[in-house]
């Protein structure tokens, strides 16, 4: 059971190309994390899998399970267990908190059943309470008005509700300051175990001394340059970007990835 | 009507849109002359006041022109000599609907309107066409000396109060329309709420238009007495024809002192419909009139409920919700009139866009120089749900004099598709993921409605999205 990435190719619709065959292979029970420079297209990774309308696939298949999802709409593809924590999550004007999330959760029921409303609010304020969130947040617009930190707390809660079977948390750690961002960590690390994959996006090692991947991919230019261990995470943020783009010559990164 | 036929009519998605055969005992056939107005005059067996006063309106209707100089040019398209101005199987109305016709009471059955009676109302008129077919108000209210009753029953049983305040609102050459309602109404209701008597549960009328080819002009009074209240709402559905329907109403309100009327109204005419209507309420010293007003369906809407301010301290209020889709128009408003010291107005109007639907928002605040203590607040907000919808606002505020204070905001939004995305992400379908802004949008308003009322606004809302996504 994985999330399985295969030589994807995307580009913005009438526009430039950014992925340029992109391999990866996200198993259940594991963390992932993707490192790589400003613009080097992890984004536009995250919203290409999710099915963003901007954003249109020239070659390749993204497998959920086996299942080619590159064809679905994008609620199809969050039914069928594929979650983003958004880098900017957007707000919506008038829709509470707490409707939205049951609204999400009420859409993966079949026809003419009913959430029930005390088992919602019960599972709802448990999350919140682990994400030291309170309890006037579930009557706010959702993320109108929110701080940074409240918008990210709110991703990993609206995660932690939909329990997916793949999440991709997209800069989850920007815009936080160091208690926010243990206690975000907290709360995915709290979801890990052996029925979620993890692919967490980040610029920053920082986030990775919370949430320790099992594996560190290195993006440039629109695919995967480099796979390790954590230990390659650590040895980015000491070198900088710099130290793998001279590393790779303009042979390597023009040509097919070798790596798989 | 075979149970084939049913059972294929009830996989129809939105409820209104059926209809059964029709069969009618009176119908004033195809066209508008004076004649029309003498047989309608005939079959409701009417005082010869009445019938002079419609023979005037009728010459007003024709001496007036389209308002297109300022209006829609769609108007254009209404062949009044096509349409029929009456039709109805009898004049008056039944109390029980076990004495309604089979087909007409599955009609209001499909429409939920006996369940609603027995869990909220305190009364129903149920109208088909030119009449109502069923009318009753619940006995207790009877008794307090609360009148409910058809427009054609309010005349003959209550002649002075009916000709005491009748045309008094709303004059006959207000406009074309309550011209040509004024010549040749039937149907709507009459209500006198007695001085003191608080109506706790809402008092409903439903419209429902069965007929192809034909115009709908009911006349609504509505009369609370010094210190009394009642809430009123209508509904109103018609089936999709192909040839275009007109509903043309005038309701008038009186709230005597320190009395409360509140008008709610979910319009849901199918697309084809036409829907000119005119309402204003006289709102004397310490009243309070409060128009809510929603308009979901029809092709063409025009109607700017108002309140004449004529008593110190007097409120009026208008909270109305436009949506207009692919193919509608909605052409809707507001107007206050200040006539005394201290009159209070308040106005929120919100319209959704939707693919190449127009709302458009017109008001009319005025506020004469010699008023001291005056005070309006007027909303505006639109919604568009994509590029090609349209949205104009044409507010005209005259405020004369120091002492009064006007304020005005208004503004326009987007849906854009990033929330769109989000949402979706969540896993909400687009057309979900649509209805929830533009219930996140008209939330705050919603809030104010009767909650009956506020569940049967989503339930459409929610269609209308799922129609407008495909
Ligand atoms: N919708 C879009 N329209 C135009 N350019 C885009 C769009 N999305 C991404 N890009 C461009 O693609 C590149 C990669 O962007 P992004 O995936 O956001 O990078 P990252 O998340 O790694 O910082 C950038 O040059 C960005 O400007
Ligand atoms: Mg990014």
């Amino acid at each position: 059971m994985s999330l399985v990435i295969h030589n994807l190719h995307a580009r913005v619709v009438g526009g430039q190309q950014i992925l340029r065959g992109l391999n990866l292979e996200i198993e259940k029970g594991s963390v992932h994390a993707i490192m790589g420079p400003n613009g080097s297209g992890k984004s536009t990774l995250s919203k290409v899998i999710a099915g963003h309308p901007d954003y249109e696939v020239t070659a390749g298949e993204v497998l959920l399970d086996g299942v080619n999802v590159l064809g679905m709409e994008p609620d199809a593809r969050s039914r069928a267990g594929l979650f983003l924590a958004f880098q900017y999550p957007v707000e919506i004007p008038g829709v509470s908190n707490a409707n939205f999330i049951r609204a999400a959760l009420q859409a993966r029921l079949a026809a003419g059943e009913e959430l029930e409303a005390t088992e919602y609010y019960g599972d709802l304020y448990k999350e919140m309470d682990r994400l030291e969130i309170p309890r006037n947040f579930t009557a706010r617009s959702v993320n109108e008005g929110f701080s940074g930190g409240e918008k990210k707390r709110n991703e990993v809660l609206q995660m932690a509700m939909l329990k997916p079977a793949y999440a991709i948390l997209d800069e989850t750690d920007s815009g936080l300051d160091i208690d926010a961002l243990k206690v975000v960590s907290a709360g995915v690390n709290a979801l890990r175990g052996p029925n979620l994959g993890v692919l967490v996006i980040t610029h920053y090692q920082r986030l990775l001394d919370y949430i320790t991947p099992d594996v560190v991919h290195v993006l440039v230019g629109g695919r995967i340059v480099r796979s390790a261990g954590p230990e390659l995470a650590l040895e980015l943020e000491a070198k900088g970007y710099d130290w793998i783009r001279d590393e790779l010559s303009e042979a390597a990164l023009a040509a097919e990835p070798v790596l798989a | 009507m075979s149970t084939e036929t049913l059972s294929q009519l009830d996989v129809d998605r939105t409820r209104g849109d059926f209809h059964y055969p029709e069969q009618h005992t009176f119908d004033a056939g195809s066209g508008l002359s004076h004649a029309t107005v003498d047989y309608i005059s005939n079959v409701k067996g009417e005082p010869d006041w009445i019938r002079e006063f419609r023979h005037k309106a009728l010459d007003v209707f024709f001496s007036k022109p389209m308002p297109t100089h300022w209006a829609s040019a769609d108007l254009e398209n209404i062949i009044f000599e096509k349409i029929r101005y009456y039709l109805a199987n009898a004049q008056r109305p039944t109390r029980s609907w076990d004495e309604v016709p089979d087909d007409v009471k599955r009609t209001f059955e499909r429409l939920g309107i006996p369940e609603q009676e027995r869990k909220f109302l305190a009364g129903v008129e149920a109208q088909f066409d030119s009449e109502a077919v069923y009318s009753n108000m619940k006995k207790a209210l009877g008794d307090q000396g609360v009148v409910f009753v058809g427009s054609t029953d309010g005349l003959k049983e209550h002649p002075e109060l009916f000709k005491k305040w009748f045309g008094k609102v709303i004059p006959t050459g207000d406009n074309k329309f309550s011209a040509l309602n004024s010549a040749v109404f039937s149907g709507g209701s009459f209500i006198y709420v007695p001085p003191g008597v608080k109506v706790k549960h809402p008092l409903q009328a439903y419209f429902r238009i069965n007929a192809e080819n034909f115009g709908q002009f009911e006349r609504t009074l509505i009369i609370a007495d010094e210190g009394s209240e009642v809430m009123y709402m209508e509904g109103c559905t018609a089936p999709k024809f192909e040839t275009a329907t007109l509903h043309s109403a005038v309701v008038e309100l009186v709230a005597l002192k320190g009395a409360k009327i509140q008008y709610v109204t979910v319009q849901n005419w199918s697309a084809n419909v036409f829907n000119l209507v005119t309402k204003r309420a006289i709102a004397h010293e310490e009243a309070e009139v409060k128009w809510i007003d929603c308009n979901i369906g029809s092709r063409l809407t025009m109607k700017y409920p108002g309140v004449i301010l004529k008593g110190r301290k007097a409120r009026g209020e208008v909270l109305s919700i436009a949506l207009a889709n692919n193919g509608q128009h909605q052409d809707t408003g507001a107007k206050m009139i200040h006539a005394a010291d201290e009159t209070t107005s308040n106005i929120i109007a919100k319209s959704i866009s939707i693919g190449k639907g127009r709302s458009s928002y017109r008001g009319l605040v005025h506020i004469p120089k010699h008023l001291k203590g005056c005070k309006n607040n007027t909303e505006c907000d639109a919604l568009l749900i994509n590029s090609t919808s349209r949205t104009d606002t044409y507010p005209a505020i005259t405020v004369r004099g120091s002492g009064n204070s006007v304020q005005h905001e208004a503004s326009v939004s987007q849906v854009s598709a990033e929330q769109i995305f989000y949402m979706q992400q969540r896993g909400l379908s687009e057309a979900q993921a649509m209805s929830l802004s533009v219930n996140g949008f008209v939330n705050d308003l919603v809030r104010e409605f009767p909650m009956e009322y506020s569940v049967e606004l989503k339930r459409l809302i929610d269609l209308e999205m799922e129609d407008s996504v495909g």
